[in-house]
């Protein structure tokens, strides 16, 4: 039986890729040395990095959230692969996202990690998303994982949104917000109040969504070519 | 009765039955045989509604599964190799359980629960905890809750797993009587000879497919062995 | 073996009713609980007595004086009730699927949802135990009154919460190969927004905050079990459906 493995890598891709590296770059180059610097020092460059990585994480687990539902509806396990590699992405970026807001908290806040609600928030997002890779491992037979899976990745998106809507509406907390009226007790807040911030913001957020969809995107590609070759291994073993 | 056509089921990239045909006449008595890993189980739970197919039709007195499952399950009874029964409740309180879950209401509950112990020969002992049973005991009562609601079909898989010689043989009177009432069954055994002594028809599963599918009549038991044998391509037979 | 009189031909089948109601095949599933547990009590036992342990070492752990109690009282609660919680869910399923009677119940004509809503409100009753009984013992020991009617209504909202996710994910690991310790990873991050409102209201509401400070706190947890239940309900349906 002549079977296929590998496809080529599809022109879309390739130019996604391109697209994705230089806009990587250029994006990098413009944190560091295109916007003015603010009054809290270099170190205030990481927050386009930081609010760049969350805005592609949070892309991420909403699509893993989308594929398993469509998983659960359609049982292709196309979609069971599109969550996966969703959610490991989404793992990366927002595991990104907690570092990088650490190394800025450590001069601003004094402190590496604060038990604030949104800081607390994420780490509970985080945590939800390590568990459904724990819950993966779990299970043997293919289909009871997938549908598994899917369920779980449809709890842990619901309830992320919960946890963020609740420590949102509380008063007390000092993460700052740059996009929309900051909190009272914020400390450490800036204001992105230059055109060349605000571009460069933008440019940043615009990056991070385009690099998340093109790393599930090679994620997706990998587990479909470990699964064809865990398949065609089957077909020989019984035959 | 039973009527499967063109039935597939794979597990991920593993595929377990490979385009099965099957018909079971009302009121036969199936014996399903086949070695480990020919799908009997995986066939057993598609055809209890447990699993779901692939590809291909099963009916089931008419009705379609998976589509109709909840018609098709009220009209089955189950006895499996474990007696699915509750070790903390007794066993009139079993099949109290399992009647309210079939929707027979209270007053004629209570008469097809003493009816169907002293059937399987567990009347005296109707209000004793079930952990305190014999295996044998246990695979009697978890007979008389598989015919509590008076199943069209049976499904036995493996009933005799675990007995001794005497539970063996009460259990065989035991089938043999519940055969009489008209319920189509099939029965998975290992059990060659027990097989075609109880049953009417008999199939032989192969690699997911049915390698042989008869009359027990028409074969003799001593030339069962060596049938199976050829079927299933095993060099030697249990 | 003697027959006795007996005819069960297929002709009668026919007319037999086919499947319960949905609440009586979950009052049904409850009932049935309760007395196998009531039988053996080795699940409530057990809750029971982790209970009155965990209690102790966090008295000792957190040195419970008389101001630290006021703040950590209810986050003791909660957390006890929590991981009481989970032993229960642990064994409510496991004890279903190791003589394999979840077959058994799968294979009624029944509403999976009922066969859901059954177990759920046998882990919740279990809970509940639990929960009066260290109510009790927090009142004794720490002198702390926890008898208030809105304390009572934020856990009645934050169990039945717990539950619902706890018996959906747990109908899960119950297949799992190392189902004791899955569960604890998958249910505390999802059942996170529950236990944070719960412990937030009842601190609130036990420091004697005026209601407009905490009322939001219930309202949320409302939501999150409307949303929850729902979610659940639909849910198992594909965790059991094969």
């Amino acid at each position: 039986m002549a079977h296929r493995v590998s496809t080529p890598r599809s022109a879309i891709l390739t130019g996604l890729t391109v697209i994705a590296i230089l806009m990587f770059v250029v994006a990098t180059l413009m944190a560091l040395f295109y916007a003015p610097t603010d009054p809290q020092g270099m170190v205030q460059r990481i927050f386009y990095m930081h609010l760049g990585a969350f805005m592609g994480g949070s892309l991420a687990f909403l699509i893993a959230a989308i594929a398993s539902i469509l998983y659960l509806v359609k049982r292709n396990f196309k979609w069971d692969m599109m969550a996966l590699a969703a959610i490991e992405v989404g793992l990366v970026l927002t595991g990104f996202t907690i570092v990088s807001g650490a190394i800025w908290a450590r001069p601003i806040w004094n402190t590496w990690w604060t038990w604030d609600p949104r800081l607390t928030s994420a780490a509970v997002m985080w945590l939800a998303y390590a568990a459904y890779l724990m819950l993966r491992n779990g299970f043997e037979d293919p289909d009871r994982r997938a549908r598994f899976a899917a369920v779980y990745g449809i709890l842990a998106f619901s309830s992320v949104l919960f946890t963020t809507f609740i420590t949102r509406v509380r008063p007390d907390t000092i993460h700052p917000v740059v996009v929309g009226p900051s909190p009272q007790n914020a400390q450490g807040s800036f204001e992105v109040n230059s055109s060349a911030m605000r571009l460069t913001l933008i440019f940043n957020i615009l990056t991070y969504i385009v690099a998340a969809i093109t790393l599930i995107w090679y994620r997706y590609r990998l587990e479909r070519f470990t699964r064809q070759v865990q398949a065609l291994k089957m077909q020989v073993l019984s035959r | 009765m039973i009527e499967i056509k063109g039935l597939v089921k794979a597990f991920g990239y593993m595929p377990v039955l490979r385009g099965l045909d099957l018909q079971v006449e009302r009121g036969s008595f199936l014996a399903l045989l086949g070695p480990n890993g020919s799908g009997k189980t995986t066939l057993m739970r598609i055809l209890t509604a447990l699993s779901k197919p692939t590809a291909g039709t099963v009916l089931i007195g008419g009705w379609s599964l998976p589509a109709e499952a909840a018609a098709v399950r009220a009209q089955l009874g189950v006895v499996a190799h474990q007696p699915l029964l509750y070790d903390d409740l007794t066993a009139a309180e079993n099949l109290h359980f399992y009647g309210q879950l079939y929707g027979l209401p209270r007053p004629l509950r209570q008469g097809r629960v003493a009816e169907v112990l002293a059937r399987v020969g567990l009347g005296a002992r109707a209000d004793d905890l079930v952990r305190t049973f014999s295996r044998g005991m246990q695979q009697r009562l978890a007979i008389a809750r598989a015919i509590l609601h008076r199943p069209h079909v049976l499904f036995f898989d493996e009933p005799y797993t675990g007995l001794d010689q005497d539970a063996a043989a009460m259990l065989d009177a035991l089938l043999r009587d519940v055969a009489r009432d008209g319920h189509t069954i099939v029965m998975t055994s290992h059990d060659l000879a027990r097989a075609h002594a109880l049953s009417s028809h008999m199939a032989i599963l192969s690699r997911g497919k049915i390698g042989f599918h008869g009359l027990s009549s028409d074969i003799r038991p001593d030339s069962l062995p060596a049938l199976y044998a050829e079927v299933t391509g095993a060099a030697s037979v249990r | 073996m003697t027959r006795i009189a007996h005819k069960t031909t297929v002709q009668e089948a026919s007319q037999q009713p086919a499947g319960a109601p949905f609440w009586r095949v979950m009052v049904a599933l409850t009932a049935k609980d309760l007395r196998a547990e009531l039988r053996g009590r080795e699940l409530i036992n057990a809750m029971l007595l982790f209970s009155v342990l965990a209690v102790l070492i966090f008295s000792f752990a957190l040195e419970l004086d008389r101001q630290a109690r006021a703040t950590s009282i209810t986050g003791v609660w909660w957390v006890t009730v929590v991981f009481a919680g989970m032993l229960g869910l642990n064994r409510s399923l496991a004890s279903e699927k190791d003589r394999g009677n979840l077959d058994a119940l799968l294979l009624a004509p029944v509403a999976r949802g009922a066969l859901f809503f059954g177990k759920m409100f046998s882990n919740l009753i279990f809970m509940w135990i639990v929960a009066a009984l260290l109510t009790l013992l927090i009142t004794v020991l720490f002198n702390e009154t926890l008898f208030l009617p809105w304390l009572a209504a934020v856990m009645l909202l934050g169990t039945v919460g717990f539950a619902t996710v706890g018996t959906l994910l747990s109908s899960m690991t119950v297949h799992a190969r190392a189902r004791e310790t899955l569960l604890p990873i998958l249910l505390l991050p999802v059942s996170l927004p529950i236990i944070l409102s719960a412990v937030r209201a009842s601190t609130a509401i036990l420091s004697g905050a005026p209601q407009e400070d905490w009322i939001a706190w219930p309202q949320m947890l409302l939501v999150a079990d409307i949303v929850l239940l729902a979610l659940a309900y639909i849910l198992f349906d594909f965790v059991v459906e094969e």
